[in-house]
């Protein structure tokens, strides 16, 4: 296996298309991004412009129709069985919905055990709940007994999100998608889970791909990380979060971050707006020419921006922006 | 900026006022006391935010307010007072011709996620027109004028939107449709359950602007239900905190953010990330909201306060005024102002290990 030096999971120009009736629709297009042992990158965008979708190829679970999603430098989808299960097993997916994705037939107790024999980390059933308990504690529900043979109707939305994090860690995952989970959450709980999972970045080396709409909880959990903005299938603006979130350049995350209403009465008043051209967001089945953006971007110039897509390129600050007015004025153009 | 209750009498004067409500849900295990006592004030003119968490009783609070409660619920008890002019009525007491009067005419609801209950077959303008035949305006010129108006109000083109089926508009399109025909009547009292969630950023953002500008260029209360602390930051005169089926705190929007004197609303305002500036300590309140079955003795909130002494245990804390414009229901709010909330923040801490 050759092994690369940045990044420990890639996306290399990765493209995905869907057919809906006889047309096609590109969901992704030349998402390129690397995340290496440790990391976050958090992934913001609105709904319909591809966040999930990167989520499910990152996690193995639906091929790229181009380009390559690479792991350990070997494109995954040319992997050996051997190759795949090592794979599958060292990215883990937790989903938005912890009421459907969970079985409800099944206790907590074989939730856990099951991944644990079936992929030979437990060596018989005693083993198997020696680790469960553990893995139980880990994701703060204690005393872990109390939770081992229940169902999950018999928990809350936050407690099962934690079982739902415990049974992603039952593999001894490297990487960790998580889609969305904590948005279906109440404030006081989504902190306490935020909060855990980056304890299993600091104590065990987890990495993220954190799926989210809600910015503040993008730059809470991702501090220390990277976020990408996201506009119809296109990553429009990716750097280090401190910088995304209080110095943006590309005119669709200034926007995006002027639009928030904020839970401080004196900031969210005052704040100054963006003001777009339009508000409708264009359909995916008819993406407009050039960048994407340009029917609704302040910045609009005839001519440059509906006549070719603009690509990604270093600003300064480890910030890459795909705009061709902002790259003209940093004089990267 | 305005103050928060300038604009607003204090003279006793009141759109709604409710006394002392308690509503139940008959369940499997018993009753759930989804409501508990709650009473409280609304002024002409103001805009009132119901903030709280998942099952604290604020949509069920909202639904009894014109009484569209599930055959499973019950009001227990309490009086829901509206007042037109000089004119009161016990909104409980009505008959079924008074509250058809009442709903839309005096007073709009509009759900969460009714965006997505029209009917899918008929066009908007079909739909406006019952709305209005059915609450006694005929005249179809004046309706449609009406519509116009509200339309351009809400920042939508009448012309197109009156002629489109509803799978044609967005979703943020459709909640501004949902809110001028909510006004359609121009009723004293709106209640909007949830007007922002599940649209995306920049949809939201319109809808909030919408909502800003009419409440400014017409003359409604506005009682707005919502879990989301950003939204009552932006359009809230005053805030009711509720916790268990009981408003623990009532205050102007300033007093709520900036200095509450609650413990839950402490935890609930340092559990919000923010976005401007450096990252923050957020704080998560230890334990999960109880079983409103069988809830705690005393004050509810006790299992997870740090301040809880004996007499939370076993006495409830009224609801008292401590300061202008600021209610608490809290046996230890004098120890909450003096530390800032600072035991609160230090206990999640610690709890989160």
């Amino acid at each position: 296996m050759t092994q690369h030096t940045n990044g420990v999971l890639e996306l290399v120009h990765v493209e995905r298309t869907f057919k809906v009736g006889r047309r096609f629709v590109r969901v992704l297009d030349d998402i390129s991004f690397s995340i290496g042992k440790g990391d976050i990158l958090c992934l913001v965008g609105e709904s319909g412009c591809g966040k999930t979708t990167t989520g499910k190829i990152v996690a193995g679970l639906l091929p790229p129709t181009g380009g390559e999603i690479r792991f350990l430098g070997q494109n995954v989808w040319e992997m050996n069985k051997e190759e795949f299960r090592h794979y599958r097993r060292a990215v883990q997916i937790i989903h938005q919905d912890p009421y459907s994705s969970l079985n409800p037939t099944q206790r907590v107790s074989t939730i856990l055990t099951a991944p644990l024999l079936r992929h030979g980390i437990a060596r018989n059933h005693k083993e198997a709940k020696e680790k469960a308990l553990e893995l139980l504690r880990i994701v703060d529900l204690t005393p872990p007994e109390d939770f081992y043979n229940k169902y999950p109707h018999q928990l809350s939305g936050g407690q099962r999100q934690r079982v739902s994090v415990a049974r992603a860690l039952t593999v001894n995952p490297e990487f960790l998608v998580a889609d969305e989970a904590v948005s279906m959450l109440d404030v006081s709980i989504r902190v306490s889970l935020l909060q855990m999972l980056e304890r299993l970045r600091n104590q065990m080396g987890v990495a993220y791909l954190f799926i989210t709409h809600d910015l503040a909880v993008a730059k809470y959990f991702a501090w220390e990380g990277r976020i990408a903005v996201m506009y119809l299938g296109r990553i429009v603006e990716i750097g280090p979060t401190p910088q995304i979130i209080n110095n943006p350049r590309h005119p669709y995350t200034k926007a995006l971050l002027s639009a928030i209403p904020e839970a401080d009465p004196k900031a969210t008043r005052s704040k100054e707006r963006v003001h777009l051209r339009s508000l409708d967001v264009p359909s995916l089945l008819n993406v407009p020419s050039g960048c994407s953006f340009h029917p609704r971007c302040p910045l609009y110039e005839a001519g440059l921006c509906d006549a070719t897509v603009p690509q990604l390129v270093d600003v300064g600050d480890g910030v890459q922006v795909a705009c061709h007015v902002v790259a003209r004025e940093q004089g990267v153009a | 900026m305005k103050s928060a209750t300038e604009n607003v009498p204090s003279d006793g004067q009141f759109t709604l006022k409710v006394e002392d409500l308690w509503v139940t849900y008959l369940a499997e295990r018993g009753k759930v006391k989804a409501v508990r006592g709650v009473s409280f004030t609304l002024r002409p003119g103001e805009t009132l935010a119901f903030i709280g968490e998942s099952g604290c009783g604020k949509t069920t609070l909202g639904l009894s307010l014109i009484r569209l409660l599930p055959s499973t619920a019950e009001v227990e008890k309490g009086h829901i007072l509206y007042r037109r002019d000089t004119e009161v009525m016990d909104v409980l007491q009505m008959n079924d011709r008074e509250l058809r009067q009442f709903r839309w005419k005096e007073c709009a609801m509009i759900f969460q996620g009714a965006q997505n209950a029209f009917n899918p077959v008929l066009r908007i303008w079909a739909q406006v027109l019952d709305t209005a035949r059915s609450h006694g305006v005929t005249n179809k010129k004046e309706i449609r004028q009406r519509m116009e108006d509200l339309f351009r109000l809400v920042q939508l083109e009448p012309e197109r939107v009156l002629r489109a089926y509803p799978h044609q508009l967005s979703g943020g399109m459709r909640q501004r449709v949902l809110i001028a025909l909510g006004l359609l009547l121009k009723p004293p009292l709106v209640i909007l359950d949830e007007p922002t969630t599940a649209l995306d950023i920049l949809t939201q953002r319109s809808v909030i602007d919408v909502l800003r500008d009419i409440k400014e260029k017409m003359d409604f209360s506005l009682i707005l239900i919502s879990h989301d602390l950003s939204l009552a930051a932006e359009l809230a005169d005053r805030v009711a905190t509720m916790y268990a089926g009981k408003l623990v705190e009532v205050a102007n929007v300033w007093d709520t953010y900036y200095h509450p004197l609650h413990p839950y609303t402490v935890g609930l305002i340092h559990a919000v990330p923010t976005l401007a500036g450096e990252r923050e300590e957020l704080i998560s309140i230890p334990g999960s909201p109880p079983d409103l079955i069988d809830p705690p003795k005393g004050c509810a909130f006790h299992p997870r306060c740090p301040y809880a002494t004996e007499k939370c245990r076993t006495e409830e804390p009224p609801l008292i005024p401590v300061a202008q414009d600021h209610e608490v229901a809290c046996w230890h709010w004098q120890q909450v102002q003096e530390d800032g909330g600072q035991r609160m923040m230090v206990y999640s801490e610690a709890k989160a290990g």
